[in-house]
């Protein structure tokens, strides 16, 4: 693991005072990125190492309520700059949704026309949202996950190839050089240099690529740590288990220093403790990405763990993530804390 | 009583990628026993230490979620259609 700067991790306590957001947009597309840096403190109390902290970058604050938006303005911009992308052409892709509810967003806005492939199964707020933007979902099937929708979505364009615009997330180098030049610099500023550790869920891996790569390009001691599924049926949606899925051709795995695996039985109760005790509703996604930054966290003697909560937990609320989750007492953060604790002891 | 079992692409690896087989039992839970003795290790992946269905597994009998029919315990029939869904994209 990293060892950090003779000087002390702990950040001045005005932090939040940096972040000023724009007063006046000319289009919502102004409005993408500048998301604020909270600190996580009530769900790690009495677990960290005094010169320990972790902060979550809460993306859901951006329009279309997700990180997504950053990769999708990126991509549409690119495409328009390059001429990919003209009048009369159809944007269409294949997303497990939050992707969808950007670029119908980043569509509207322009003026363009969206279709979204994604798997049926998808959660009815997503639906509704990107129908609410104009888009038009395409239904792939559900038995066959994300990569049922990549191969759909596929098929779709070699029919009629000239009809249709496809950003291609899972592909497109845009997606990460959007992280590398908005998410990476704001996280820099904002911890004023001093990150030790970044970790991130892995999707499309757009958002720890290029995030990665700008921070190692200021401090090549800050250690990248990627997060993914335990195995490969689980239900963490947004997340891909490598080794079992269609590898993104943007991911390259040698950029990362480690690779944390989350259970998503953990990763949902992580969400109901970021509810209950730390007081921000988040998603799926951002609960595996917190049980990742607090086993990083764990291992440490001082640091400053930045993590990403891709969005909020509000277009997940009809979903299996809250199947149970009245039988969830506060007493179950400790067991697991004092698990992973016990854990991290045993590595370091 | 022998039921089609439609398997989703992550647990293809027990079924030696084939995405339908048969299993035999009266209750989806008697169907999933005989899965698991005939597909061993996807017994794990689908229910709890506790024996319950895990949270993000969605299971349809003849297209309907069982958790708004006797879970575990609905009832099966000669023919049935039994869908293992993965939530990872979501709702039910």
């Amino acid at each position: 693991m990293a060892t950090i700067s003779q000087s002390s991790p702990r950040l001045p306590a005005d932090i939040s005072t940096e972040i000023v957001p724009a007063p006046r947009a000319n289009s919502v597309l102004e409005l993408i990125g500048n998301t604020p840096l909270l600190e996580i403190t009530r769900v790690t109390e009495g677990f960290l190492r005094a010169g320990v902290r972790i902060f979550a970058k809460i993306e859901g604050f951006n329009p279309g309520g997700s990180v997504k938006d950053r990769a999708a303005r990126k991509m549409i911009e690119i495409g328009l700059a390059r001429g990919d992308l003209r009048p009369g052409k159809v944007i269409l892709d294949s997303t497990s949704g939050n992707t969808g509810i950007a670029l119908a967003m980043v569509g509207a806005a322009l003026g363009y026309r969206v279709e979204i492939v994604m798997p049926a199964n998808v959660s009815r707020e997503r639906k509704k949202i990107i129908e609410a933007f104009g888009a038009k979902p395409i239904y792939s099937d559900p038995l066959e996950g994300s990569d049922g929708a990549i191969v759909l979505c596929r098929k779709i364009i070699a029919q009629t190839p000239d009809r249709y615009f496809k950003p291609d997330q899972y592909n497109n180098e845009a997606n990460p050089l959007a992280h590398f030049e908005s998410t990476g610099p704001e996280i820099w500023r904002q911890t004023r240099g001093q990150i030790t550790h970044f970790v991130a869920t892995v999707g499309t891996s757009g958002t720890i690529m290029g995030t990665g790569r700008f921070l190692k390009s200021r401090d090549h001691k800050i250690k990248v740590i990627g997060v993914e599924p335990d195995d490969p049926m689980h239900g963490l949606e947004g997340l891909k288990h490598m080794a079992s899925s269609i590898v993104p051709g943007i991911y390259h795995e040698d950029e990362l220093d480690d690779k944390i695996q989350v259970g998503t039985e953990d990763a949902y109760e992580m969400v109901y403790a970021l509810g209950q005790i730390e007081g921000i509703l988040v998603g799926q996604s951002s609960g595996a990405a917190m049980v990742a930054a607090l086993k990083v966290a764990l291992r440490l003697r001082e640091g400053c763990v930045v993590t990403i909560f891709p969005d909020f937990g509000d277009k997940y609320l009809s979903t299996n993530l809250w199947i149970g989750w009245q039988q969830w007492r506060r007493e179950r953060l400790r067991l697991l804390l004092s698990k992973w604790n016990e854990s991290a002891s045993a590595t370091t | 009583m022998s039921v089609k079992v439609r398997v989703p692409t992550p647990l293809r690896r027990f079924t030696a990628g084939v995405d339908e087989v048969a299993a035999d039992g009266d209750s989806v839970k008697a169907v999933l026993e005989d899965l698991e003795r005939r597909h061993p290790g996807m017994r794990e992946r689908l229910l709890d230490e506790k024996g319950d269905l895990r949270r993000f597994v969605n299971i349809y009998l003849n297209g309907d979620d069982i958790r708004f029919l006797s879970q575990l315990d609905s009832k099966v029939k000669d023919g049935d259609d039994i869908s293992i869904v993965p939530a990872i994209a979501g709702g039910h």
